[in-house]
């Protein structure tokens, strides 16, 4: 029987999509700023790029509700809505992609690299370069025998690298509790799926590393829920990894400034028609699961947290200049200090 | 030079020194753990874990696919977890096949989240060349990884350094690039430069890395190497020594953090500066070394200081090329005879 989420956890599906949503949002607004009439990635309060996440939420949701803070993800370039499901701070998460002091790295990372052990989630710039480390992730629970699996997040442009077929092949071969979830937003930047990859779908790659393959065409969250629950059960019962590929959407360009002029006419109105989150708002009020009252609560709520970690990073100081320079080692504890 | 064997001496090749290393650290701390190509039964191409596999298991000592991107990758992610992996790349050519998680992942992780995660992993690897292996099997590299912030980057000349860097590599909270000269590593099937295999005590101890060592004491020049070129420079010193030049070695042991201090105090004293490096001519170790000190003060220098690296050349197979571009002690003389010849008076 396929796996349903609780009312508990549509809830919270709907709440971190619409945080998600709406942080972006903020961050599109923000991000403009200082950068009309003339476009300069370097201007404004929030300089350099910006890949939105916009529709890809339900890939997020739909995973990480089965995740724990315990639980490892290795997230992409792409990596607002996988942070927020997985429970990042979100005014340090803000104030980082702000490069304020208060940031999680106080500066140091930005919006394509953002660490918060408290949760294990970790993001990083290139395309496939989180596959390693989360097979790594699984390995170092496995050894030593600690809960936890690892999701790795790609791209479905990251399923052509070579760094896929190595992790998916090492995870295979050293049976770890690693689940690859490849986001299928159709685009490489400019290039369509259709173009660049050999096979019509990537979860039969799957097949190539004796791992077992899912495809979800739905860019839903129960969907989503469904077989990311499987994949992460079969994970922590020690029977291996598992890799997922999502038909999923991505409302925006590849970064902030992208004028998109590559998609076919109409697709975009397509995509924003098939908006996954009212979509999902309408099953809970179809199912009842939730009045149309407990929602905008939800909603308002969201709103909240994100005005209040827009404000804290706005209002948080820059970094000294000169700390640059320092956090490129750890340093070594003077004999005698305490940890 | 004599050598006079002591009583209760034990000499080791690097490699088995390596192996001890790695062996009392994982009897003593077991998040450490070895993964690699030929690590396991073979004991790895250079015999740095001879014997790790029967004496932890195949789950502390893994050979891998050879897949560089995911078990390097790998080991950044086990290191963020709370793991001390150590991994091989069998020779440092192949970086070129997984550099991304060495110098995007291993060697920023640490800066890019302001240290809330630690990456404390050992990535050793063989370089040089000398024994006709071709230009994708005999190169050094030091500078490249040197280059390139959030590494520390260790290269031993002798089994003593080479346990001691070891043992301090692995009990790092940062990544160490840990480089071995295939020359000094003394398998039998590799010519073996002999004073690389030296007295190696039993017990674990560490040599900090960072810190110089001088190989031997001189008062009219400075010779700065690293690795085998040690080896050159001491020869070098022998012969000049019988012409009456006093020559001081400084052996770097260490790349990053490089020893500055030891290298201005010895050329303050000596006014006179070689550069010995295995690694390419242009971009690396021997210009940062000159650098260091010209930068400090120009008025330390007797002469314009000389560099004896490999041209910036591919490594070519025939052996009577990759002679003619190696350093050895008759260049090194070379370069002080010139050196000589430009002498400030």
């Amino acid at each position: 029987m396929t796996m349903q989420p609780t009312t508990a956890q549509k809830l919270w599906m709907y709440e971190k999509m619409m945080t998600s949503r709406r942080f972006e949002e903020a961050i599109a607004r923000i991000y403009l700023e200082g950068k009309q009439p003339v476009f300069n990635m370097a201007n404004g309060p929030i300089p350099g790029e910006m890949h939105l996440s916009d529709g890809q939420e339900p890939c997020a949701v739909g995973v990480c509700v089965h995740l724990s803070s315990e639980d490892v993800v290795t997230a992409t370039h792409r990596p607002h809505h996988q942070a927020i499901a997985k429970g990042v701070d979100l005014k340090r998460m803000a104030a980082e992609i702000f490069g304020k002091q208060t940031g999680l790295s106080g500066g140091r990372g930005g919006h394509m690299h953002l660490f918060d052990p408290a949760v294990n989630f970790a993001c990083s710039g290139i395309v496939g370069q989180g596959l390693g480390p989360a097979v790594g992730a699984a390995l170092s629970r496995k050894m030593q025998g600690k809960p936890g699996v690892a999701v790795a997040y790609i791209g479905e442009g990251a399923a052509n690298q070579g760094a896929f077929h190595e992790a998916l092949n090492l995870a295979s071969v050293w049976k770890l509790p690693v689940v690859f979830v490849i986001e299928d937003n159709a685009w490489g930047i400019s290039v369509s799926k259709k173009a660049s990859t050999a096979v019509p779908h990537n979860h039969v790659r799957a097949d190539a590393y004796a791992m077992p393959g899912h495809r979800v065409e739905d860019n839903d969250p129960l969907a989503i829920f469904a077989v990311a629950g499987d994949a992460i059960e079969r994970a922590r019962a020690g029977d291996g990894p598992s890799l997922i590929e999502i038909e999923t959407s991505r409302l925006a360009g590849h970064f902030m400034g992208d004028a998109e002029g590559y998609r076919p006419e109409g697709e975009k109105d397509g995509l924003v028609a098939k908006d996954p989150i009212p979509a999902f708002r309408g099953h809970i009020l179809k199912t009842g699961e939730a009045s149309e009252d407990e929602l905008s609560a939800i909603e308002n709520a969201a709103s909240e947290a994100v005005d209040e970690a827009i404000a804290f990073a706005r209002h948080s100081p820059d970094p000294e200049p000169a700390d640059a320079l320092t956090g490129v080692f750890i340093e070594a504890q003077p004999q005698g200090a305490v940890a | 030079m004599t050598t006079v064997v002591k009583e209760n001496e034990r000499k080791l090749t690097i490699a088995r020194a390596m192996a001890e290393a790695l062996s009392q650290e994982m009897q003593i701390d077991p998040r450490v753990f070895v993964m690699g190509e030929d690590i396991g039964a073979l004991g790895g191409v250079y015999g740095n874990t001879r014997g790790l596999l029967e004496e932890f298991g195949a789950e502390r000592v893994r050979d891998t696919p050879i897949s560089e991107t995911a078990f390097v990758g790998a080991a950044v992610g086990a290191a963020q977890d709370g793991m001390r992996p150590v991994v091989e790349l069998m020779f440092v050519d192949f970086f070129g096949v997984c550099f991304d998680a060495i110098y995007n992942l291993m060697a920023k992780n640490t800066y890019f989240s302001n240290g809330s995660f630690r990456v404390p992993m050992v990535l050793m690897t063989s370089t040089g060349g000398g024994y006709s292996d071709g230009g994708q099997h005999s190169q050094c590299l030091y500078g490249t990884f040197a280059h390139l912030p959030g590494m520390k980057v260790v290269a031993p000349s002798n089994a003593y350094d080479a346990k001691g860097l070891m043992t301090a590599a692995l009990r790092e909270d940062n990544p160490v690039v840990f480089m071995y000269h295939k020359g000094l590593q003394g398998m039998g099937w590799l010519g073996t430069e002999r004073g690389a295999t030296v007295h190696v005590p039993s017990d674990p101890y560490e040599v900090e890395i960072g810190k110089a060592a001088i190989a031997c004491e001189g008062a009219d020049l400075t010779i700065v190497s690293v690795g085998i070129g040690v080896h050159h420079a001491l020869r070098a010193a022998e012969q000049l020594g019988g012409e009456g030049v006093s020559v001081e070695v400084v052996d770097l042991r260490s790349l990053v953090p490089l020893d500055r201090e030891a290298i201005r105090t010895s050329v303050a004293k000596t006014g006179r500066l070689i550069v010995v490096d295995e690694d390419y001519h242009s971009f690396g170790m021997s210009g940062e070394i000159i650098a260091t000190v010209v930068e400090h003060d120009l008025a330390m220098l007797k002469a314009p200081p000389a560099r004896v690296a490999f041209p910036d050349v591919p490594i070519p197979f025939a052996r009577v090329m990759e002679r003619y571009c190696l350093p050895d002690a008759d260049k090194i003389v070379a370069a002080w005879r010139t050196m000589q010849s430009k002498e400030r008076t």
